[in-house]
């Protein structure tokens, strides 16, 4: 049985407006990451997997059960998403309030969804957070806390909606690290990003998404080949791929390791 | 002549013990475009908020120092003075959106309506900005119904059809995708050549480093550095600062390449290029 699975799906908010045009995917174990332009359906999407839309038409399965026929809460338990605006999901007036409440909703005893919620805080360097309220901290550290919050959840499918948004530097390692933990653990985790960088460093599998339909499935280093595509979805090559492109290198480099790794080799 | 300029600005939130703005201090010509990079609560957001007047009209809080706009003493003009003369695009663009109007078109028309900007010329420049921004489509939508990248764009479309003189920019691109962010920066480059001056705080350090005419590095409320994007992305001690230098940069430093004029590592991908090529000559 696949974890998911995502059968002729349409979807549209109105009347005539397509978003999502006869897409067809399952999802197993690897690491996921869906690009594509504004407006493209990536987060539409998402939502329909996590069952807070239901498809126009077409079915999805999450192990198995159709999401017309669950809830929203039951579904819960198995697919936590990060909203790609933090304050979409937050509304406690604490933050060890707010990360506690998937958990306890979901069906985590008192304990056990405290001890994963401070678990899940360390982890994103909150710790020192947990009474504050979270309308006091800045944009990066809401959606950091929006992150802990589904962490908690421990659910076997993890979403991402942008979650590099206003991340510095040491952000964005924090969010690369805790993904590839959850690919570890056999997660499935699905992540909807912007950052063609990070794209290269975090997914075994890359979906292209252009005004709703499925453009381009494969590696990131066979997506990344393929600029003319790449382009027309309003997409680009990482930096690095672009400079050994026109420094003449056949090869697609999808990062700078990769590359002065190939130059030691060869010399 | 000098568009902004900043002596000794300190600044506290009220309840808060730290200082979040720690005696900073700066001046902008007009027409230049400043980047500002550094990590999370480096400042830079309250930075914005001080140049526009929000920092301390709207926060309040403890404030001392000099911020001047178009020659416009910040702490002594109100926010609506301030408006027509500086604008900010929201670090998040959920906070800029007006709530009064139901479509996008309407949207835009909120800052020109309150300027008191004849019908003609509103319409002129709302349409400009709509296809400017890529926005000529959704323009009957209401401006909540659109996708986060959508919406961000609309944010900067409002505030460049208000066309002040400076703009600040508190990560503009961050929901956009990889075409719509250049176009961007691109757009934003254009105006500044126009004469309007430009601060914008920014992740993306590639972007910044090729369109940018100065970058300030900010770290724990202060300014470590405010410079040429070569010189400030060669700096040996960057990463400190929780910013990494582009990937041009970092390849360029991995094989010691530099610009023999400058002393610098190149910053952007045009100028790796030709040094890489250069050196590749050199080797064979």
């Amino acid at each position: 049985m696949n974890r998911i699975e995502v059968k002729n799906l349409r979807f549209s908010y109105r009347h005539g407006e397509e978003v999502l045009k006869e897409i067809n995917l399952t999802f197993n174990g690897e690491s996921t990451v869906i690009i594509g332009q504004n407006g493209a359906g990536k987060t539409t999407f998402v939502k329909l997997l996590k069952g807070l839309l239901k498809p126009t038409e077409g079915e999805i399965f999450i192990k198995g059960r159709n999401t017309r026929e669950v809830t929203v809460a039951k579904l819960a338990k198995e697919v936590g998403m990060v909203f790609q605006n933090p304050n979409d999901q937050i509304f406690k007036s604490k933050v060890i309030d707010e990360v506690m409440f998937g958990p306890l909703n979901i069906g985590q005893g008192m304990e056990e969804a405290k001890g994963n919620s401070l678990k899940a805080l360390k982890l994103l360097e909150l710790s020192d957070k947990v009474d504050e309220n979270p309308y006091d901290l800045s944009l990066s550290e809401r959606k950091l806390i929006t992150i802990a919050s589904i962490l908690a959840m421990d659910t076997d499918i993890v979403i991402f909606d942008e979650p590099t948004i206003s991340q510095d530097y040491f952000g964005k390692i924090k969010i690369k690290k805790i993904i590839k933990e959850l690919a570890e653990k056999s997660k499935l985790v699905i992540t909807i990003t912007h950052d063609m960088d990070f794209v290269a460093e975090i997914s075994e599998r890359v979906i292209v998404l252009n005004q709703g339909e499925i453009i381009l499935e494969g590696s990131a280093e066979d997506v990344f080949s393929k600029s003319d595509i790449l382009k027309s979805a309003y997409l680009e090559q990482p930096g690095i791929t672009q400079l050994c492109k026109r420094l003449g290198y056949d090869r697609t480099f999808l990062t700078l390791e990769e590359f002065l790794d190939y130059r030691l080799a060869k010399n | 002549m000098k568009k902004i300029i900043v002596e000794n600005l300190k600044y506290r939130y009220p309840l808060s013990e730290d200082l979040a703005l720690k005696g900073i201090s700066f001046e902008v010509e007009e027409g230049e475009f400043i980047g500002i990079v550094g990590r999370n609560l480096a400042g830079k957001s309250t930075l914005c908020q001080a140049l526009v007047g929000l920092v301390p009209h709207f926060y309040k809080g403890a404030y001392s120092g000099k911020v001047e706009v178009s020659g416009m003493s910040v702490l002594n003009s109100n926010i609506s003075e301030l408006s027509r003369k500086i604008g900010i695009v929201f670090q998040n663009p959920f906070t800029q959106i007006t709530g009064a109007k139901l479509t996008v078109y309407e949207e835009v028309t909120f800052g020109l309506e309150n300027m008191g900007i004849e019908r003609k010329e509103m319409v002129k420049r709302i349409e400009y900005v709509l296809h400017l921004l890529d926005l000529e489509k959704y323009k009957d939508r209401n401006p909540f119904e659109l996708s986060g990248g959508q919406m961000q764009r609309l944010a900067i479309a409002s505030i460049i059809a208000m066309k002040p003189g400076i703009i600040v920019l508190d990560e503009p691109t961050s929901q956009l995708d990889p075409q719509g962010a250049e176009e961007v920066f691109k757009a934003v480059q254009s105006l500044s050549r126009e004469g309007i001056t430009i601060i914008m705080v920014e992740h993306k350090v590639e972007k910044i480093a090729q369109y940018t005419d100065r970058v300030m590095l900010m770290s724990d409320g202060g300014i470590v550095d405010l410079s040429t994007p070569q010189k400030i992305f060669s700096k040996d001690d960057l990463l400190d600062y929780g910013v990494q230098a582009p990937v041009f940069t970092r390849l360029c430093k991995s094989l010691n390449i530099k610009n023999k004029d400058t002393g610098l590592y190149p910053a952007t991908l045009g100028e790796a290029y030709e040094l890489m090529v250069k050196y590749e000559q050199n080797r064979s």
